[in-house]
């Protein structure tokens, strides 16, 4: 079934009748071509375009609980490819060109708006820094803009100009990037994949990974055991758990980070908007409430919540940066918990197992990853080779010293 | 006529009437009311509109559960959207409109929504506006941004101040209805520290509500007497007006005490609100339960209210919505509304409650075994269809209908750690779980005890057992004499018949039917529903509207309501202003300022500053008639490199290494050697971190054999001293070394240029020789400096000239200033700041922080031989893995523009002189870029692929953000002096 | 959360600064065959475990002990706190 305005009409005028599950509930079957463990956005992307792009029949995707409840399910929404380093503009440019097409693709508004993004800049220091990723950026064939604290100031005339403890000298802007309704995101794909044959399983926990002989044969799984050819681990935020099934260790930590929205507003901020000298970043969703985050608690943990002192950090960043919203109330708050890797960059990588490979150290920036990751895992998986755009993220790149560390923080996780 | 609705009674002040206006048009009301009582008061019932069909609505609840009636409070730069009606209270001059409505409450254009309600089901927006795809942001969007949203923002700063304090208790008790009296009163008899918390401005909870009585008196009297008790005893502290909004690890609680909000504006130094943070042992939640309705359809019209709501309207705030009322009830507790309506005078049309054996009243028509299955009345109801037992309809007249579909525990604070509520069927509702944060526990009405006995037994002996864990014995207290009627309920959450809509959340306007389509289309987890739907997504989380979408779900799939599961709820409570959680945090106090010792001598020379982390540095100081800052900044350079120049670089970090094994110790931290340092001499040290990439560099000075001096940069002063740390504690622990950080214990000063010695000779006491062979370049030692003031003494350079740091203890840092610019004069000194200071270590090819960016090596710098291989050190076997070592890394180098009218601009990107522009042909970047007056051309420092090799090499600079393109030639990095016979005179 | 610092008692966590997992108190021997790897693996790899953790927290605004906490991922419920040097040394980490 087609999604269309028509559709719509159509179907409100006959009483609803004929919609359909957006996707099967399907009992699993005892082998499969490929297995992903986990159904996030990125195990539904890569499912979709294995069965849309490279042919694959016969995948499932295992979720543990119901799908869309990780990251996607909880992130602030933002996609954007202002990367500094060449390992990963190529990869966040070709995601963001995914998303600019990804609605007519897979037949689902998932309200992909291209609002901009705007990092406020506060030092000489910032500014080349800035200068340098916005000139890679375009150099990569991504958009970047500069933009004076004038310029900054006539689209958003509510930052602090007049009394800021560290003054905005002017910002670096991609107007390609944007928010999108992060739950459809989940669901387009997931319609997308089941309609192209992939049994999506919700309620499937995985509870070991069968390696016999160095080779992956299958998972086991609450609900019996499930053969496959090949096994793809896409679990962020949980990764080394289902990885120690296989005695791996990863440079990988497991850290909370809180996210937040207000009450509906009328419209009241244009884009998204990060603040340079504070943890704070913002956008408005369509249904009016800010959405809005910081850093990560720093701690490692499994526990989707955090804690005050990182809430109140975030606030007092907000309230530093735009005071008029003083009088506006916090909602919601709420915690996902993500891989953070040892360089603040992902992996996609084959294991030294065969039939085993992993997707994830997606950090807090997976969600505008998603459908590269998908594209790129299920090139992966399909070809056994990287995808150009993803080479740079293997997972031996410690061992050998090829970091790719955006922050220059180094081998401390809770610092990127 | 004013007031039409108003009662008798109640604990509003009738003798203290207040103005107040809502949409333009003035109302009185009382000391004691609500915006929301007081409105009803004056028989208005509309108040809002919902969010997607804006339909008319007004008031469902009395409490801050509240969807509907929620207003823009206030003008001006106060103005505070989403405000709950119900909540705010009435004070004299109170201006509020209704929001999310144009042009009129009454008449509002986006209305039309609701007569296209059939298109605009679940999700509809997820199958539409995809064609043409620009359309979306340029069409489709802003008209739904535009119509979405609640209330607005003024986009002014908001004028009032708040606070943040922190409080620490035995036992923390949230909600101070009977249950949490009584466990006050326990708690607090026992000599317990206590904190009593709630959201309301009344203590008492429910009992304000009802008609009550404890031992025979009214509930208001018991009451008082215990609030007397409690506020005699100096270990509780009861706090009305105070939203516990969360429940954070270790017993700490979010809460916010709402100072001023019932004030036209808050009284001079006092906040609006105040934001604590609550350490307690044991908390006690006493939150008592939250009603909730049934949906049938048109359920959500203007008078139709939760019958507890009603019933609270009437006897506290002695308000009434109508004159005439009908009660649609699947419990007793239903009845009492009913009740105490006509024991106030209000004519109740009729109790409609679908239990067959619904208790009979001799003062009302109870119509057993019915159900209300439509309404009329768009902008208040006037009339109900029901259903009666034998089938028939019947039309009954009322202008507010009070529902009641039975009580949720309110068990939102238990599930802040994501613990499950469990289901209790003898109530029909969830209670807390077991898994809810550690140390709390849930008393009364909120565990689903509902009668007032039951909430002051439970509360007293919860407060005993709390108690027992912190080994402080607690007494039963003697409870009074209060009703205990049973719970009498037949779950019932909606009527089933008719092709119209019933609300479920009435603020998302989420309905029965678009349960069924969430179901029909497999959005069937709890999870994916409220996604799907909205429902419970809206200000009141789905306090009154989960159970009900939560029910329907379980029955379309054929399971019971625990094994469909429920979503559970997130801090805040309710939600709390951005402000309050801002705290002082504002404007220029977002971070406190450090200003190092010369700040006052600096402010008095009318120098710029800058900021540099929280320190404030001086930038550079403008001489009268400089306008443009390059100006001052090529002044003080020339002035500098032609005699002397002073600049605080106190911002530095200082670390003092002490012990016998302090040479040891520093020799595994830096990369390079120190353990032959000799005494009086200084070293440039660079640190690793074990991954191989350079940390920080700086100086290390041996002042005596077991006393070294080492400096950080600005930036990474407190990440070296905690890195050093580390490694003293976790790494060597029996080395005989001790750390202190004494940044803010001396304050030091560049001296620097051709006569810097000539000016601290008339510094430094005279016994301490600091001529060059016996004060030598890198030398260092403890001095004296104006007749004994001890000091020491550093001849080191960042700028390239001779030049000494002196450092004094920071209290004398301000008179050391101006003691060294008055013996300066006759040569002519400058002071200079950070900008000059850029310049010249520009000049003279140092590295800072825009080179030291966390992923650069030693051998990116050029300084790849001074990783030792002879000793372990930080980092030194990490830094040797093959990615750190490419044969065409990146390595410092000197830029120079070819045509010296051109600009050298920081991060742009090196590209061979020909071929294409692009990532793949990157060659690296310019890292550090300024004008040098003494070169008269802009120079740069930068990272290009294997430069080492490359000098004299013409090159490009491109620069696409500005569409800049600039031949280069690479250089020495050292543009200033190269063989360094300046620093060494 | 709160951490019961052994010498100065329950201090707010905000006071800290943490690192990470305790098995960075394992720094290997530079001398060793495989010390790259060592190294390698003592850097970068981590159990990550879903449960009891040891990990390292630095008393940054306050005395400026390194601590080993021993903390439950899943609850952040807290089981012990020790001077990290006193773990350090009884592991045998000297000079």
């Amino acid at each position: 079934m087609r999604f269309s305005g028509f559709k719509v009409i159509k179907e409100a005028l006959m009483g609803h009748k004929g919609w359909g599950p957006q996707w099967r509930n399907p009992e699993p079957k005892s082998h499969y071509d490929i297995i992903i463990i986990g159904g996030g956005g990125h195990g539904l992307a890569t499912a979709y375009y294995l069965a849309k792009e490279f042919g694959q029949k016969n995948i499932a995707v295992l979720e543990k609980g119901w799908i869309g409840g990780g990251n996607v399910g909880r992130n602030t929404t933002i996609i954007r490819s202002n990367y500094l380093l060449d390992g990963n503009e190529p990869f966040y440019e070709f995601s963001l060109k995914l998303w600019e097409g990804l609605e007519q693709d897979f037949n689902y508004n998932a309200m992909v708006s291209q609002r901009g993004i705007l990092n406020l800049i506060h030092s000489d220091g910032q500014r080349d820094a800035f200068m340098r990723r916005g000139n890679g950026m375009i150099l990569n064939g991504a958009d970047a803009e500069y933009l004076t604290a004038d310029q900054i100031r006539a689209e958003n005339p509510f930052l602090n100009f007049d009394d800021a403890r560290f003054p905005i000298k002017g910002g670096l802007a991609q107007r390609r990037g944007g928010t999108v309704r992060h739950d459809a995101v989940a669901w387009g794909y997931a319609r997308g994949a089941d309609q192209r044959g992939v049994d999506i399983i919700q309620n499937c926990e995985v509870t070991g990974l069968r390696i016999e002989n160095g080779v992956c044969k299958g998972v086991e799984t609450s609900r019996g055991f499930i053969g496959a050819n090949k096994v793809g681990s896409c679990v962020a935020g949980s990764s080394s758990r289902i990885m120690a099934h296989a005695n791996i260790r990863l440079p990988i930590e497991s850290h909370v980070l809180q996210a937040f929205v207000s009450e509906g507003l009328k419209p009241t901020i244009p884009g998204v908007i990060t603040f340079g000298a504070g943890h704070f970043y913002v956008s408005q969703s369509d249904k009016g409430g800010l959405v809005f985050g910081g850093d990560i608690d720093g701690y490692n943990t499994y526990a989707q919540r955090g804690n005050l002192p990182t809430v109140e950090d975030v606030c007092e960043s907000g309230m530093a940066i735009m005071p008029m919203i003083g009088r506006s109330r916090m909602l919601r708050m709420w915690g996902g918990v993500m891989d953070m890797s040892m360089d603040g960059s992902p992996i996609i990588d084959k294991t030294h197992i065969d039939g085993l490979y992993f997707n994830g150290g997606w950090c807090y920036g997976g969600f505008k990853a998603t459908p590269a990751s998908g594209w790129c895992y299920a090139h992966l998986l399909a070809k056994d080779e990287p995808h150009k755009v993803a080479t740079a993220y293997r997972l031996d790149r410690f061992k050998r010293g090829y970091m790719i560390d955006e922050k220059g923080m180094g081998a401390q996780p809770n610092l990127h | 006529m004013t007031q039409v609705n108003r009662l008798k009674g109640g604990l509003i002040n009738h003798a203290k009437p207040l103005n107040f206006s809502f949409d333009g048009k003035s109302y009185v009301g009382c000391a004691g009311d609500t915006l929301a009582s007081a409105l009803l008061a004056n028989n208005v019932r509309l108040m809002g509109r919902s969010f997607k069909y804006h339909r008319p609505r007004g008031p469902l609840t009395a409490g801050s559960e509240e969807p509907n009636a929620i207003v823009e409070l206030r003008t001006g730069a106060r103005q505070e959207p989403n405000t709950r009606a119900t909540t705010a209270e009435l004070f004299d001059g109170l201006v509020a409109n209704s929001q999310n409505r144009w042009p009129s409450l009454a008449f509002d254009a986006m209305a039309i929504n609701d007569r296209f309600s059939n298109f605009l089901t679940a999700g509809f927006y997820y199958k539409t506006f995809m064609w043409p795809a620009a359309f979306w942001e340029k069409v489709y969007e802003p008209i739904i941004r535009k119509a979405a949203g609640l209330g607005s923002l003024s986009m002014q700063d908001d004028p009032d101040a708040y606070d943040k304090g922190f409080l620490h208790c035995d036992l923390l008790i949230i909600g101070a209805g009977p249950t949490g009296l009584a466990a006050a009163l326990t708690a607090g008899r026992a000599g317990a520290n206590v904190i009593l918390a709630d959201e309301d401005y009344a203590i008492g909870g429910r009992l304000n509500a009802e008609t009550f009585t404890l031992d025979d008196a009214p509930a208001p009297l018991w009451i008082a007497s215990v609030l007397a008790e409690l506020n005699s005893l100096p270990n509780v502290r009861t706090m009305s007006r105070t939203t516990v909004i969360g429940a954070f690890d270790h017993g700490v609680y979010g809460a916010v005490e709402r100072v001023s909000d019932h004030l036209s504006t808050p009284a001079p130094d006092k906040p609006r609100q105040v934001f604590w943070r609550i350490y307690t042992k044991r908390s006690l939640l006493c939150a008592g339960a939250i009603e909730r309705p049934i949906a049938f359809e048109n359920n959500d019209r203007p008078g139709i209210m939760l019958a507890s709501a009603i019933r609270s309207y009437a006897n506290r705030w002695a308000a009434t919505p109508a004159r005439q009322i009908a009660i649609f009830t699947n419990n007793d507790d239903g009845h009492r509304t009913a009740a105490d309506l006509i024991a106030k005078g209000v004519k109740v049309s009729a109790v409609i409650d679908p239990r067959t054996d619904a208790p009979i009243s001799t003062n009302v028509e109870v119509l057993a075994g019915a159900q209300v299955i439509d309404t009329i009345g768009r902008l208040g109801v006037k009339q109900l269809t029901v259903q009666l037992a034998d089938g028939s309809t019947r039309h009954v007249h009322c202008e507010a209908l009070g529902v009641s579909g039975g009580w949720n525990p309110n068990v939102h604070i238990s599930s802040h750690h994501r613990g499950r509520p469990e289901w209790d069927a003898q109530i029909a509702a969830f209670t807390p779980g077991k898994d809810g944060p550690q140390g709390l526990s849930v008393a009364g009405a909120a565990t689903g005890i509902f009668s007032t006995a039951g909430a002051l037994k439970s509360g007293m002996k919860s407060a005993v057992s709390a108690l027992k864990d912190l080994d402080i014995s607690a007494k039963p207290i003697k409870l009074p004499k209060a009703e205990d009627a049973p719970v009498n309920i037949k779950a019932f959450w909606h009527v089933n018949s008719g092709k119209g809509r019933a609300w479920l959340d009435q603020q998302n306007d989420v309905t029965v039917k678009d349960v069924k389509l969430a179901h029909q289309e497999n959005f069937r987890s709890v999870e994916h529903l409220k996604r799907y739907t909205t429902l419970g997504m809206a200000t009141d989380q789905g306090k009154t509207s989960n159970m009900g979408g939560l029910a329907i779900m379980a029955e379309l799939a054929g399971k019971t309501i625990p094994e469909v599961g429920t979503t559970i709820f997130r801090p805040p409570y309710t939600p709390v202003s951005m402000g309050a959680l801002g705290g002082r945090a504002v404007g220029k106090n977002f971070h406190p300022f450090r200003n190092s010792p010369s700040h006052k001598w600096a402010t008095e020379q009318g120098a710029v500053f800058v900021e540099v982390g929280n320190w404030l540095r001086a930038q550079w100081f403008p001489k009268q008639g400089e306008t443009h800052w390059r100006q001052s900044v090529d002044r003080e350079v020339i002035a500098t490199r032609k005699s002397v120049g002073i600049c605080d670089v106190t911002t530095l970090g200082k670390i003092d290494v002490q012990g016998a094994d302090a040479a040891t110790f520093l020799n595994k931290v830096y990369c390079n050697g120190f353990a032959k340092l000799a005494v009086g001499k200084t070293r440039y040290g660079l640190m690793l971190r074990e991954d191989g990439i350079v940390m920080d560099d700086g100086t290390a000075a041996r002042l005596a054999e077991d006393h070294f001096v080492v400096t950080t940069t600005t930036a990474n002063a407190v990440s070296v001293y905690r890195h050093m740390e580390f490694c003293r504690q976790c790494l060597w622990p029996d080395l005989d070394v001790q750390l202190i950080s004494t940044t803010e214990s001396w304050a030091q000063f560049a001296v620097a240029g051709p006569n810097a010695r000539k000016l601290l000779q008339k510094i430094v006491d005279p016994k301490f020789d600091i001529s060059n062979e016996a004060f030598p370049f890198m030398g260092c030692g403890a001095i004296t400096v104006c007749g004994g003031l001890r000091s020491r003494l550093f001849r080191i350079s960042f700028s390239g000239e001779l030049a000494f740091e002196i450092a004094v203890p920071t209290r004398y840092g301000d008179a050391l200033m101006r003691r060294m610019m008055e013996a300066g004069e006759e040569f002519d000194v400058v002071p200079y700041g950070t900008e000059a200071l850029g310049v010249m270590r520009i000049e003279k090819g140092h590295a800072a922080g825009n080179e030291l960016n966390g992923t650069c090596t030693a051998l990116n710098l050029g300084m790849g031989r001074m990783v030792s291989k002879k000793k372990d050190s930080i980092g030194s076997t990490l830094s040797e893995r093959t990615g750190l070592n490419e044969p065409d890394a990146w390595v410092q180098v000197g830029l120079k523009p070819v045509d010296p009218k051109n600009a050298v601009v920081a991060g742009s990107h090196l590209m061979n002189k020909t071929g294409e522009v692009s990532a793949k042909t990157d060659q690296g970047y310019i890292t550090s870029a300024a004008y040098s007056p003494i070169l008269q051309s802009s120079i740069g420092l930068g990272f290009l692929k294997d430069g080492g090799n490359r000098k004299g090499e013409i090159i490009r600079a491109v620069n696409p953000l500005k569409n800049q393109e600039v031949l280069l030639e690479v250089v020495s990095m050292h543009f200033y002096d190269p063989e360094g016979e300046l620093l060494r005179a | 959360m709160i951490i019961n610092h052994p010498i100065l008692g329950p201090r707010d966590a905000a006071e800290f600064t943490y690192l990470g997992d305790a098995s960075l108190l394992n720094r290997p021997d530079w001398q060793a065959a495989d010390a790259a790897d060592q190294f390698y693996e003592y850097l970068y790899l981590r159990d990550n475990p879903a449960g009891e953790h040891r990990e390292l927290w630095y008393h940054e605004q306050g005395d400026r002990s390194w601590l080993v906490v021993t903390r439950n991922t899943l609850t952040h419920e807290i089981s012990s706190v020790e001077l990290a040097s006193d773990v350090a040394r009884a592991q045998g980490n000297k000079k």
